[in-house]
């Protein structure tokens, strides 16, 4: 696999490693924003090899995650509209709302349908024109181009039974948000690789420079991590000014991918969003703008979002910001196991929790 | 979930084009990549090539990145 094996050479990351254990460091946490990060640490056992005094921690880096439980009500009440059929990716299905999922809804026969582009659901809608079709928008910048484009493919073709539940996130912001969130302590950021593809370094520079808090773009092999966090401990320990370093240039620019931007910054504005487990952040949301805001589901369907309080006793809010870890919560792996989640860290393949769970980490690590 | 490993261009029709990931074949969209060839190899998202890899800078990165932890081993060894 070209691009992908060269990075899973054990000799790169055995020097790797004594490079970062040879660091005089002092003890730091460095958070990773990305959920394929979260995941691809775990699964490497990068954790396990790390010096004592480097503390990997999650942060709202999975967009199921981070979607607000007022929206999986919404997303729920909107499959229960025989007019509609629900277009989702797959891992939204089994989120547990305030009283169901839409995995559940779609057993009692709601037409709730998973589709691996944003393409198929315009396929959907041309296919069935008695119906309306919606997909739910969850995502960060990686995602939020691809809704954008099917939105400007159904607009050049007129296609009035297709909108968009516009849920998507976007990470800066919740950088921001997480750098004045009481008890956070972060030393570093483990910047999200495929995101970065679409925003370009440069959109993390303001940031850093408000900050002053070292970050690097990372790949999501075992000698991308490895790098990334050898470079942030290089930096930490330099006493320089901190910037914005780059372990993925073959894919990652400064100015980032232009043409997806462009298709972004047409169809959608920021807006405020909800984040589950931090509250509402300014700007860190998108809305349609006009004039594609007709496609806008929401608006469509007269959809309100109600103010609904997270599960009782889960503290995917405190994990999603590095407040704590998964075997903090007291009902993870007693109540909160992947076959039976209570909050959605445990339900996504890339939640903190189900990694946890999975790779059977236990405290310390 | 990002799929970590790129994807090769093996077929372009228009705005359309097949990839192949080791031996798995997708249709992707290739309207957000400049110029696409056949033999590219890009990074896919839900059924979107978002980015062209870089040959030229994935084979000079690599390299000063064993070069820079060889040097920074001989320094120690000093």
């Amino acid at each position: 696999m070209k691009h992908a094996s060269e990075y899973r050479d054990k000799d790169l990351s055995q020097t790797l490693i004594r490079r970062i254990l040879d660091m005089d460091i002092r003890p730091v946490r460095l958070m990773e924003v990305c959920g394929t990060h979260t995941v691809a640490i775990f699964r490497s056992g990068i954790r396990s090899v790390l010096p004592k005094n480097i503390t990997l921690i999650s942060g709202p880096g999975c967009p199921v995650c981070v979607t607000s439980q007022a929206e999986i009500d919404a997303f729920i009440s909107l499959s229960n509209n025989p007019e509609v059929i629900t277009v989702t990716f797959g891992d939204l299905m089994r989120v547990p709302g305030s009283f169901s999922s839409l995995q559940q809804e779609k057993a009692k026969g709601k037409d709730i349908r998973m589709v691996y582009s944003t393409f198929d659901a315009l396929t959907m809608a041309r296919e069935n024109p008695g119906k309306q079709v919606v997909f739910l928008g969850v995502g960060f910048e990686t995602t939020a181009p691809t809704v954008a484009a099917a939105v400007l493919a159904a607009h050049q073709t007129s296609l009035a039974n297709f909108s968009v539940f516009c849920a998507h996130k976007l990470v800066p912001p919740a950088l921001e948000a997480l750098m004045k969130t009481d008890g956070v302590r972060i030393d570093g950021f483990l910047l999200p690789g495929h995101v970065s593809v679409i925003i370009g370094l440069d959109a993390y520079r303001p940031f850093v420079a408000r900050h002053h808090i070292p970050c690097v773009v990372a790949g999501f092999e075992p000698a991308d991590i490895l790098q990334a966090v050898w470079l942030l401990g290089r930096q930490i320990n330099s006493g320089e000014a901190p910037v914005v370093e780059n372990a993925y240039p073959r894919a990652v620019t400064a100015e980032g991918n232009k043409k997806a931007r462009e298709i972004m910054s047409r169809v959608f504005a920021p807006t405020d969003a909800d984040w589950r487990g931090i509250g509402t952040i300014p700007l860190s949301g998108l809305q349609l703008q006009p004039p594609f805001d007709c496609y806008d589901a929401r608006q469509r369907f007269e959809l309100r979002l109600s103010n609904v309080p997270p599960p009782k006793g889960c503290a995917c809010g405190q994990i999603l910001t590095g407040l704590k870890i998964p075997p903090d919560c007291a009902l993870y792996q007693k109540a909160c196991t992947p076959m039976s989640p209570v909050g959605p860290c445990m339900v996504s393949s890339e939640g903190t929790c189900a990694a946890y769970y999975k790779y059977h980490v236990e405290p310390g690590f | 979930m990002c799929l970590a490993i790129p994807s090769r261009i093996v077929e372009i029709d228009g705005d359309m084009g097949t990839v192949d990931v080791d031996g798995v074949k997708r249709e992707v969209s290739l309207l957000m990549i400049e110029e696409p060839q056949i033999g590219d190899y890009v990074i896919v998202h839900a059924g979107f090539a978002i980015k062209k890899i870089d040959e030229l800078v994935a084979y000079e990165t690599l390299q000063i990145l064993r070069e820079t932890l060889a040097l920074v081993e001989k320094e120690d060894e000093r």
